[in-house]
């Protein structure tokens, strides 16, 4: 028995709102840097396990998110700086490099938090169910909808609003040209991997409260985020968010018509942009 | 706990070439140790059951301070990942580069299945005390693949369906993990229940590993039923039980579960999401016996948490083989002999409270409790029984030829009753 | 041919080194050591099937895994499902992985660099989650348990000296294949897409026929996989192994061929060595990953090649 109701609407653009988070990061260092960074996935779940630690600790929730936040962005940093400085320019070795460190990331979680299933602690206040509309919804995921049309907003102003953000699209159009200006585009650069790394730290946090945290995590929004990027087009931020409503809803409603052919409606779009619309619905050519 | 052991490294050394058959067993002499592999998922959605799986196997060795007959005993342990791959590669690295005597647990019934179509061409013994697959005691019995304290996937639903019958429940929808043991425990669920003259509106399957349970409670939420059967196991139970809460449907529609899905690695992590929910096992760590009760606290006491299934089952596992061990005087070089020993053997003094023995097909047969999650008197949950369902076997009250004349369940065969 | 005598000596002295050194391997090593072998064997060839692709025809695929896999899953089904004879089976094996990859080559004929490795691996993993899925044909998360080896081969010794008897074959067909004109033309195309067309060559053709043949190997590789293993899952088709693959090839040296089979010893051997004293076998990939782009991109054997002065 498969019907589509608000219920499982909801289900769709909250989860939507949940990839949009993790995958707006993801999209801003690939349109940017034109690193495809597979370790995305990894910093997603290192931010979550963090997020839950300090959480389970203070018992406050927004201490969590912004611990998970920072430390994920200083990740990135390190990354950046101690790791992908020795192959730049080398795209596939970049890409592959980032390959590496989502598996040492991925091991050192386990080290440290184990292989069970974490869920974090949301304050109370989040808790429980709201009722509208005849139907019954968690509370909490509302606020990840919410959550996520408020990051879509600030991400926006800051794109375009402010000086920053006036180099990244510039720097996302024409790199080279950035430089040729004066700029140093390597700030411009890292400030950007730092941002993308905390959304994902926001992201595993946020999703760890309903999707729970555990080992292979990592690798599923992994692949929820290159779907939506490709699909959306790499560096545009409507793309992601359009992107994610596509993923989020084609992958709730695939769980419910058609079970069988769950991975197929998500992969199969993004297969077939790759083969004939490679710039995705949104991005541009450089 | 007993780590890895450490072994030789491999590397080219001189060696007289097996003439390209696996390990036979060793000529034990009275002082060799035993050596015994156990596989468990330390990673993966049932990474907590996996490691109670060792905690429990260890405690059992460790009272009797790892020796048995007079030999010591090594337990060189693998993580199979919940992965049958996986299980299959340790499965080999296990008998033929460990040269263990016999193998030991795994816990998803896929991986089970894996190893056990392994040892059926080489004959090493393998003990599953929570590898649940039907047809490992029925149509497609090995005979060296044993299930100390072990039961069927299909065993343990069916009392539970009879009591669901008698609460006056007519609509109930199933949700399970779409593999083995899933199909197995809805079917002997639905099998019971729609002979009884219950309808089985609807059955969910969802993947192992499952995060997101919205779009199945989603659709549950619309069927009108009396209640729910649950088959979810680790990380999956959980999650399952605190999205049915959040969505609302916790007061609304009773919630039945299998053994896996309100066992101890799952509830004490949970709150009252957990409350009230009813299932059926063999194993009740609420219950009075005093046997029981005596197990339940030596645990708690050594590893800070009371024994779930998975702990329970290999300790029990354990003792038994141990019992079988003792009494051949610690020759299991015959392996033909060790095996009919296991078979035709009773487990007495074990944490069920009263001996048990195995059917005519090697699977053992229990007295079954409807147990109720409730809250003891520290403030924890865990199961107790209300009601008990005597000498319960894998066949239930079917003629157990006829039965296995019938085909095996599967996903499209649900035992439902036409 | 054409090539340096130089050249043919090198790869003729690769060749002999293998025959030799895995042809006396299980004289000398125990049969749990010579199933590791085996293994390795049949890796390689996986290594070497996306070597051909990613170092003469500079495409990086991360779906050979998937295509490898689909080849087990036709084999085990065919002869534990349907009954049939493993010889068929492993002929259909072949032709589904080719087949695949065809439908693969179809999508990717235009696409390169890091757009190619993402396409492949959406390719691949729409194969990894209709295996997951389709429960009623492919068992789902249980896999499929195969029914043992045909009698003559079904020693593990008889199986090794089998196993090594068609990678040495496949490796000769792969090593003519890239020294024919249509490799050299492939090479062409790696170092310039656009001069290539500009002569006048069909670039898309080539890359098409070359990813099928790829897809190939890679089917041999899975079939071999299926007689050795007895088992399939959807482990055998997700994306890990399409990376333990191209790891394997980056390791030896992509572009080197026989740098697969180093990759592959390198990889298998470590794991199993690693395994014993340590859980954190994903942690070191990771490290030799990290290591191999920074250090050693060209990877053993292009190493040793860059050190000796000697070019492709």
């Amino acid at each position: 028995m498969a019907s589509l109701n608000l219920v499982q609407i909801l289900n769709g653009l909250t989860l939507a709102a949940l990839l949009f988070i993790v995958a707006s990061g993801f999209t801003l260092i690939f349109g940017l840097l034109r690193i495809v960074n597979l370790a995305h996935g990894a910093l997603y779940l290192f931010g979550g396990y963090i997020g839950y630690s300090v959480t389970l600790g203070t018992g406050n929730f927004v201490l969590g998110l912004l611990a998970s936040m920072l430390f994920v962005a200083f990740l990135g940093l390190v990354i950046d700086q101690g790791l992908l400085r020795f192959v730049r320019g080398f795209v596939l070795r970049e890409v592959l490099l980032t390959l590496g460190v989502a598996f040492v990331l991925n091991d050192i979680a386990l080290v440290i938090w184990g292989g069970d299933t974490f869920s974090v602690q949301v304050p109370a206040v989040l808790r429980g169910a709201v009722r509208f509309a005849g139907i019954f919804y968690p509370t909490y995921r509302l606020f990840v909808l919410g959550l996520g049309i408020v990051v879509f907003i600030a991400l926006w102003v800051l794109l375009n609003r402010t000086r920053l953000g006036a180099l990244i699209r510039a720097g996302v159009d024409d790199a080279e040209m950035v430089e040729a200006m004066g700029i140093n585009i390597r700030r411009v650069f890292l400030a950007t991997s730092m941002l993308g790394a905390s959304l994902a730290g926001l992201g595993g946090t946020i999703g760890g409260a309903f999707l729970t945290l555990y080992p292979t995590a990592d690798s599923e929004i992994l692949v929820f985020s290159l779907a939506i990027v490709i699909i959306g087009g790499s560096g545009s931020l409507v793309g992601a968010a359009v992107g994610a409503l596509l993923v989020g809803m084609l992958n709730t409603i695939g769980q419910v018509m058609f079970p069988e052919l769950a991975y197929f409606v998500i992969f199969g779009p993004m297969a077939a942009i790759l083969a004939f619309r490679p710039l995705g619905l949104f991005g541009r050519a450089s | 706990m007993d780590r890895r052991q450490f072994l030789k490294t491999t590397g080219l050394t001189v060696a007289a070439s097996a003439a390209g058959s696996f390990a036979a067993p060793r000529i034990a002499s009275a002082a060799d140790p035993i050596r015994i592999g156990l596989m468990a998922p330390l990673s993966g959605v049932v990474a907590a059951g996996g490691r109670e799986i060792v905690e429990g196997f260890n405690m059992y060795w460790e009272e009797r301070g790892k020796k048995t007959a007079g030999r010591p005993v090594e337990v060189i342990v693998e993580d199979d990942a919940g992965n049958p791959d996986t299980a299959l590669q340790k499965a080999r690295r296990l008998v033929e580069q460990a040269k263990v005597d016999f193998l030991f647990g795994n816990l998803l019934a896929n991986t089970g299945l894996a190893v056990a179509s392994y040892v059926k061409d080489n004959g090493v013994p393998y003990f599953i005390p929570v590898i649940a697959a039907d047809d490992l005691t029925q149509r497609n019995r090995i005979k060296n693949v044993i299930r100390v304290a072990g039961y069927t996937a299909s065993q343990m639903p069916r009392p539970l369906a009879d009591w669901a019958l008698k609460q006056g429940y007519k609509r109930i929808a199933t949700i399970s993990q779409d593999y083995t043991f899933g199909h197995e425990q809805c079917a002997g669920f639905a099998q019971v229940f729609t002979e009884g003259g219950g309808q089985i509106v609807a059955q969910l399957w969802n993947p192992l590993n499952t995060a997101d349970f919205s779009p199945y409670i989603g659709q549950l939420g619309n069927l009108k039923v009396d209640a729910v059967f649950a088959m979810e196991l680790g990380a999956d139970a959980s999650r399952f039980m605190k999205q049915y809460a959040d969505f609302g449907l916790k007061g609304q529609i009773p919630l039945l579960g299998a053994q896996n899905f309100t066992d101890q690695s799952v509830i004490r992590t949970l709150g009252e999401e957990c409350d009230g929910v009813i299932s059926s096992a063999h194993f009740a760590e609420g219950s009075d016996n005093p046997e029981t009760q005596k197990f339940v606290k030596a645990y708690s006491a050594k590893y800070n948490k009371m024994p779930s299934l998975y702990g329970f089952s290999h300790y029990s596992g354990a003792m038994w083989v141990d019992q079988v061990i003792e009494k051949l005087k610690g020759d299991i070089s015959n392996r033909d002999v060790f095996i009919d020993a296991v078979l035709k053997s009773e487990l007495t003094n074990s944490p069920l409270g009263r001996p048990v023995r195995f059917d005519n097909y090697g699977n053992p047969i229990y007295d079954v409790y409807i147990r109720k999650v409730v809250k003891n008197k520290d403030g924890k949950y865990w199961n107790v029984p209300i009601q008990t369902y005597p000498a319960v076997s894998q066949f239930w009250t079917y003629n157990p030829e006829e039965y296995l004349k019938k085909p095996p369940f599967s996903r499209d065969n649900q035992g439902i009753k036409k | 041919m054409i090539d340096t005598m130089a050249a043919i000596r090198r790869s003729a002295l690769g060749f002999v080194l293998v025959l030799v050194i895995f042809g006396v391997l299980p004289l000398i090593v125990s049969s749990y050591q010579m199933t590791i072998a085996n293994e390795i064997l049949i890796f390689a060839l996986l290594a070497m099937s996306i070597d051909v692709l990613a170092g003469y025809a500079g495409r990086t695929s991360l779906g050979h895994g998937a295509l490898f896999g689909i080849s087990t899953y036709v084999v085990i089904y065919w002869t534990s499902v349907h009954g049939g004879s493993a010889w068929v089976g492993c002929a259909l094996g072949i032709v589904a992985a080719t087949l695949l990859a065809a439908v693969f080559a179809a999508f990717a004929v235009r696409v390169s660099g890091v757009y190619f490795l993402l396409l492949t691996l959406a390719l691949g993993m729409i194969v990894w989650g209709v295996c997951l899925r389709w429960t009623s044909v492919t068992g789902g998360e249980n896999g499929i348990r195969g029914i043992g080896r045909p009698e003559i081969i079904a020693s593990p010794t008889a199986f090794y000296y089998a196993t090594l008897a068609v990678v040495l074959l496949m490796t000769l067909l792969i090593w003519r294949f890239v020294r024919s004109p249509f490799g050299l033309t492939l090479r062409g195309i790696r170092d310039s897409e656009s001069r290539m067309r500009s002569l006048g060559y069909g670039t898309a053709v080539h890359m098409f026929v070359a990813f099928t043949i790829t897809g190939f190997f890679a089917g041999v590789a899975g079939a071999l996989y299926a007689l050795f293993n007895n088992f399939v899952s959807p482990s055998t088709v997700q994306l890990s192994q399409s990376v333990e693959g191209l790891l394997m090839a980056i390791i030896g040296g992509i572009g080197t061929l026989f740098g697969s089979f180093i990759g592959a010893a390198a990889i298998i051997l470590l794991e199993n060595f690693v395994s014993e004293y340590t859980a954190r076998w994903q942690m070191v990939l990771g490290l030799m990953f990290i290591g191999t782009m920074i250090f050693a991109p060209e990877g053993i054997l292009g190493a040793l090649r860059w050190l000796t002065g000697r070019k492709r």
